[in-house]
């Protein structure tokens, strides 16, 4: 579970985030949307501590991120995965590396343990064949398959996923979103997951924070969106054409 | 962004880049990785430039000493000076400068914008000292070798040229590389190639590091890391001369 309590962040004059509260639960996929510019992508990096928020606490099971030391936040990122928008794959190293790399760093396993966990993850991801590739030889698809196997190596207590299904087809993106879906359940993850896909909210949105202008603008599960009177939501939802005519339909 | 500033950000880019490594199998096996990028592959452009400059050194040397008052081994005797004190230090740290250093700041540029760093220190690895440490020991081990083989093929290049052209017998040319050597000065020139292989690794890594934005940005932070890394190098020079030859 995380926990974020009043969370504030500036950069400069601007104010990005204001006053954001919200627990994440475990075992759900967490969902914050947005509009670009909205300050989701911030509250992320903040969540994860690549930014310093100026006030309030990001609890990781009651540890306050905030206040801890370098060394006590080595340690809960160790804990953590993270699936990145352009996957952020190692260029230098093939598939099996990628997913290898955290192994190698962190734990204690002797060879054949980890490339009996390398296998692992890159099955339950469903990529064969393709372990001495390097990401350049792969689509962008598998490239996030990837990104998710190495996000899960060390099994982590907490997935974070900034955009995971950007750049690919309708079809490889529902398929990425279901994967990152199975593996929280079935590893009983803190999923958050940053998007501004409104087909993704809709296939795998369980508990949804609406960010709008840095503010906590609605909270609720994806069956609730249809139905919510938040003019700002509405018109976030409601932008496409697609969803115009669900809505007439409903 | 001033100087001052700039000096600053580095210090603490320093600061982070030397702290314990992760796992020292992994650290080791990096290093030897950087030693082969940085310096085994830079043999080739060292024994190339350092060849012809010798020859030109020796050539230039011959035709503007013809002069029966001076003697025919001052040829060789120019080269070898040349050479050491000079031209293997610092105008191939100039190269390399440009060759190692442009690399350098394209390749951990390139990492930032494409947040594989960002995945490193989601991982809760120090992505500086685990980046750039490997590459600063391994130029600081190597550079000294490519020294050596550039003093070396430097004055068998003036010694083909001199001999090839006529202009100085073998013999002569032979004794003049032999005259009045000074060991230290190949001590002096170590100490610069030492220097010179930190500017070149750790300045543009600097850059490289907290480059912002795309491809356009990480071109131009490769461009300001080979031009100030030679900057630094020149001012380097300056000194460590002042300080070691006074």
């Amino acid at each position: 579970m995380i926990k974020l309590d009043k969370v504030n962040k500036s950069f400069d004059d601007k104010k990005v985030l204001n006053d954001v509260s919200i627990i994440f639960e475990e075992g759900k996929t967490n969902l914050i949307i947005g509009q670009s510019g909205s300050g989701k992508t911030v509250l992320l990096k903040s969540i994860i501590g690549l930014h310093e928020v100026d006030s309030g606490g990001i609890f990781y099971n009651d540890r306050d991120f905030t206040k801890l030391n370098l060394k006590s936040r080595k340690n809960i990122r160790k804990e953590m995965g993270m699936v990145f928008q352009g996957g952020a794959l190692f260029d230098s190293l093939n598939v099996e590396q990628n997913v290898l790399f955290p192994l190698d760093m962190f734990s204690e396993m002797t060879k054949s343990e980890k490339q009996d966990r390398v296998n692992f993850c890159l099955n339950r991801v469903d990529i064969t064949n393709a372990n001495h590739l390097y990401p350049s030889e792969i689509s962008g698809g598998m490239q996030k398959r990837v990104a998710i196997a190495r996000a899960i190596a060390l099994n982590p207590k907490y997935l974070f996923c900034d955009e995971p299904n950007s750049g690919l087809d309708p079809v490889t993106a529902i398929v990425i979103d279901n994967l990152i879906q199975e593996i929280t359940k079935e590893f009983n993850i803190t999923t958050i997951i940053n998007t501004h896909d409104m087909n993704s909210v809709m296939e795998i949105g369980e508990n949804i924070l609406f960010i709008s202008k840095g503010f906590k603008a609605w909270q609720g599960h994806k069956s609730e969106i249809f139905d919510t009177d938040n003019k700002d939501l509405n018109n976030f939802v409601f932008a496409s054409e697609l969803y115009k005519k669900i809505k007439k339909s409903i | 962004m001033n100087l001052f500033e700039h000096v600053g950000k580095f210090s603490r880019f320093l600061i982070l880049i030397v702290s314990k490594p992760e796992k020292g199998r992994l650290f080791f096996t990096q290093i030897i990785r950087e030693i082969h990028k940085l310096g085994i592959n830079s043999i080739g452009i060292v024994v190339i430039i350092s060849l012809f400059m010798g020859a030109v050194i020796a050539l230039q040397t011959a035709y503007n000493l013809m002069n029966p008052f001076l003697p025919d081994y001052l040829v060789g005797y120019t080269t070898r000076e040349s050479m050491i004190l000079e031209f293997s230090s610092t105008i191939v740290g100039l190269i390399l400068a440009g060759k190692v250093g442009s690399n350098i700041a394209s390749e951990i540029g390139s990492m930032r914008v494409t947040e594989q760093i960002d995945a490193l220190e989601i991982m809760g690895i120090n992505s500086a000292s685990y980046l750039i440490l490997p590459k600063i020991v391994a130029a600081i081990f190597i550079n000294p070798f490519l020294y050596v083989l550039s003093v070396f093929v430097g004055i068998l290049g003036g010694l083909t040229a001199s001999y090839l052209t006529g202009t100085v017998p073998l013999s002569e040319f032979i004794y003049g590389t032999q005259f009045g050597f000074i060991p230290y000065y190949i001590s002096y020139s170590l100490i610069k190639t030492i220097v010179f292989a930190f500017i070149i690794t750790a300045v543009p890594s600097y850059y490289g590091y907290y480059v912002k934005g795309g491809a356009l940005e990480v071109g131009k932070a490769s461009t300001k890391a080979v031009v100030n890394s030679s900057i630094l190098i020149l001012l380097a020079n300056v000194i460590l001369t002042q300080i070691l030859l006074k």
